[in-house]
């Protein structure tokens, strides 16, 4: 599985895009959105996934069960 | 310490008879305004003049709106939203929306890239000749955003030298780019330290992001708390100024801030900046949604006045947006959106800029001198009567503003030691609907200014100054379009003759009502 993001409630503030360690979040009309290609749920990377612990809207970055877990 | 002489004749005692005590008195006012302390700061508050401040720092200060009450009649600033992401939460802060009927900081209405920041500088300062101050303040953190801040930097210093930079942070990573800062010559730096114990820094912050880990509770406002002091005292040794901004929030921080005050001035600080907190249902803030409510304006004032030893006290903050434009207590934001300034053809004129301000400089001195000039008509006398009064006023230091086309009331203390900016009031929000616009305006308008014996004005109607007399509060109008300072001393002078001859009995004031949300275009 991968993280996305709930555009209804990003506010564009851009603090997860740098601090994701996949370069897996980019821009798009305002909102910031991820690439589940990309995203490794920053497992080795660090204990928490940096877009959900930077976020400032809680329940924003989740887990998009569309895809499978990811597996290092 | 000099040694003052006071002449004895210039004690007024009540019965004839000389009181060592006001002879003391007297010897202490006249070390305390004028002549510099031991300790080498103002003793003026932030109205300090160049007799108060060291040649070095009134340079600086001079032209700074925040950093100089008495700047901020005169010069405008503009601050730019290229950072809009945080590191940590505020339970006053919501970053989540903006709307066109809500305004507090925190929120702008549109995000610039450090290049569309740069050609705004450059709009405004074309526009608005005494636009001296660019700072970054948000929306978010500027160090939380460091590529964006110091890009924006780096682009103004090289087309508009002559703009003083500043920034205003939470501080959590300002020991990582102090010397970033310091190459800049940035040379005022604003941070917000809201306590210095992390048990009530718990009340105030859930959770700061710091070295790739959310950190919540107590021990997130350890880091906090042992960041900023840091980053305060690394400024301090550079020589940069810094202005300490703390949110008043009654029954969590507001006792804390006196040891506040005294951490940050312990550390060098320059200007201490204590501000109500903001906090409305509708601003979907932790406070606006718990009720936690905000401290009345005689509430701010009592902290202001037990804070302000030996540390200049800010009393003229707005609050403005990480978007805002022009005077202090006005915005022009809404001439300079983003589409505006992209059409604009800007021609940087630093020739014309420095003109204008030439005719400023004349203006201000003219302004001190009439000051100074009132003051020593009263010079002698003392009296422990003090006296609040609202002013109507555009800017320049003039009584210029229509009773009601006024926006915000400027509040000055007035007392045999002259005249004092303590304060400002807003009234541009009030609800003006409903039971008959003009009754509405008139009662918030007082509410407002309630703690005040007068009211000085340009002009005003014939129903709001009945208004205010009934309410007790005196409307001036005969000191239209003269110079603010001097006509509160020649009203106080005259008051309190008439007090002394009985004429009038002084009334206690009751408290009066500090308006909620950030300035915007009314």
């Amino acid at each position: 599985m991968a993280y996305k993001i709930i555009a209804s409630q990003c506010t564009g503030c851009s603090a997860c895009e740098p601090e994701c360690p996949n370069m897996a979040i980019s821009e798009k009309n305002g909102t910031f959105i991820i690439d589940p290609a990309k995203c490794t749920e920053c497992i080795n990377y660090f204990d928490v996934p940096q877009c959900v612990a930077v976020c400032p809207v809680d329940n924003t970055c989740v887990i998009d069960k569309n895809y499978p877990r990811y597996i290092a | 310490m000099s040694t003052q002489i006071i002449p004895l004749s210039s004690i007024s005692p009540l019965n004839g008879v000389v009181r060592l005590e006001d002879v003391l008195q007297k010897m202490a006012d006249h070390q305390g305004c004028g002549t510099s302390s031991g300790s080498g700061k103002a003793s003026c508050g932030s109205s300090a003049g160049p007799a108060d401040l060291s040649p070095e720092i009134w340079e600086k200060v001079k032209n700074h709106p925040c950093y100089s009450e008495e700047a901020h009649h005169h010069y405008a600033r503009m601050h730019v939203a290229v950072a809009p992401a945080c590191n940590i939460q505020c339970n006053y802060c919501n970053r989540k929306y903006d709307c066109a009927n809500e305004s507090r900081p925190g929120v702008v209405s549109e995000k610039l890239t450090p290049e569309q920041a740069a050609k705004k500088v450059l709009a405004v300062a074309s526009t608005i000749p005494q636009m001296t101050v660019l700072g970054i303040a948000g929306p978010g953190d500027p160090l939380a955003n460091p590529a964006k801040t110091f890009k924006t930097f780096e682009l103004i210093s090289k087309t508009a030298p002559d703009i003083k930079l500043c920034l205003s942070t939470n501080g959590l990573m300002l020991p990582d780019h102090v010397d970033t800062i310091q190459g800049f010559n940035v040379d005022h730096v604003t941070i917000t330290i809201n306590m210095v114990d992390p048990d009530v820094g718990a009340l105030i912050y859930p959770w700061i992001y710091y070295k790739n880990k959310r950190y919540t509770g107590r021990e997130a406002s350890e880091i906090l708390s042992e960041r900023q002091l840091q980053g305060l005292e690394m400024l301090t040794e550079r020589g940069i100024l810094c202005k300490v901004n703390s949110v008043m929030i009654p029954g969590v921080n507001d006792h804390h801030l006196v040891e506040v005050n005294r951490a940050v001035k312990s550390r060098g600080a320059f200007l201490h900046n204590i501000m109500p907190l903001i906090s409305a249902p509708e601003h979907g803030t932790v406070y606006g949604l718990n009720g936690q409510r905000g401290p009345s304006a005689q509430e701010l004032k009592a902290l202001q006045d037990s804070c302000e030893g030996e540390m200049n006290m800010m009393r003229h903050c707005r609050q403005c947006r990480a978007d805002a434009v022009g005077l202090l207590g006005e915005d022009r934001s809404a001439e300079f959106t983003t589409e505006a300034v992209m059409a604009m053809e800007v021609a940087y004129d630093l020739e014309s800029r420095q003109a204008y301000q030439a005719v400023v400089e004349q203006e201000r001195q003219a302004k001190a001198a009439a000051k100074e000039a009132e003051l020593a008509t009263m010079a002698g006398d003392h009296s422990d009567i003090k006296i609040l009064v609202a002013v109507a006023t555009k800017g320049s230091g003039r009584i210029n503003e229509h009773f009601g086309h006024a926006t915000e009331f400027q509040i000055y203390e007035a007392s045999t030691e002259g005249a004092k900016f303590v304060g400002h009031r807003r009234v541009d929000l009030y609800c003006q609907g409903g039971f008959g616009e003009e009754e509405a305006l008139e009662s918030s308008v007082i509410r407002a200014i309630n703690d005040c014996t007068a009211v000085f004005v340009a002009k005003i109607g014939g129903c709001p100054k009945a208004s205010l007399e009934a309410a007790g509060i005196e409307p001036v109008d005969r000191y239209a379009f003269e110079y603010i300072d001097q006509s509160v001393i020649a009203y106080f002078r005259d008051y309190l003759e008439k007090i002394r001859e009985g004429v009038v009995v002084m009334g206690r004031r009751g408290d009066a009502e500090i308006r909620q949300g950030a300035y915007i275009a009314a």
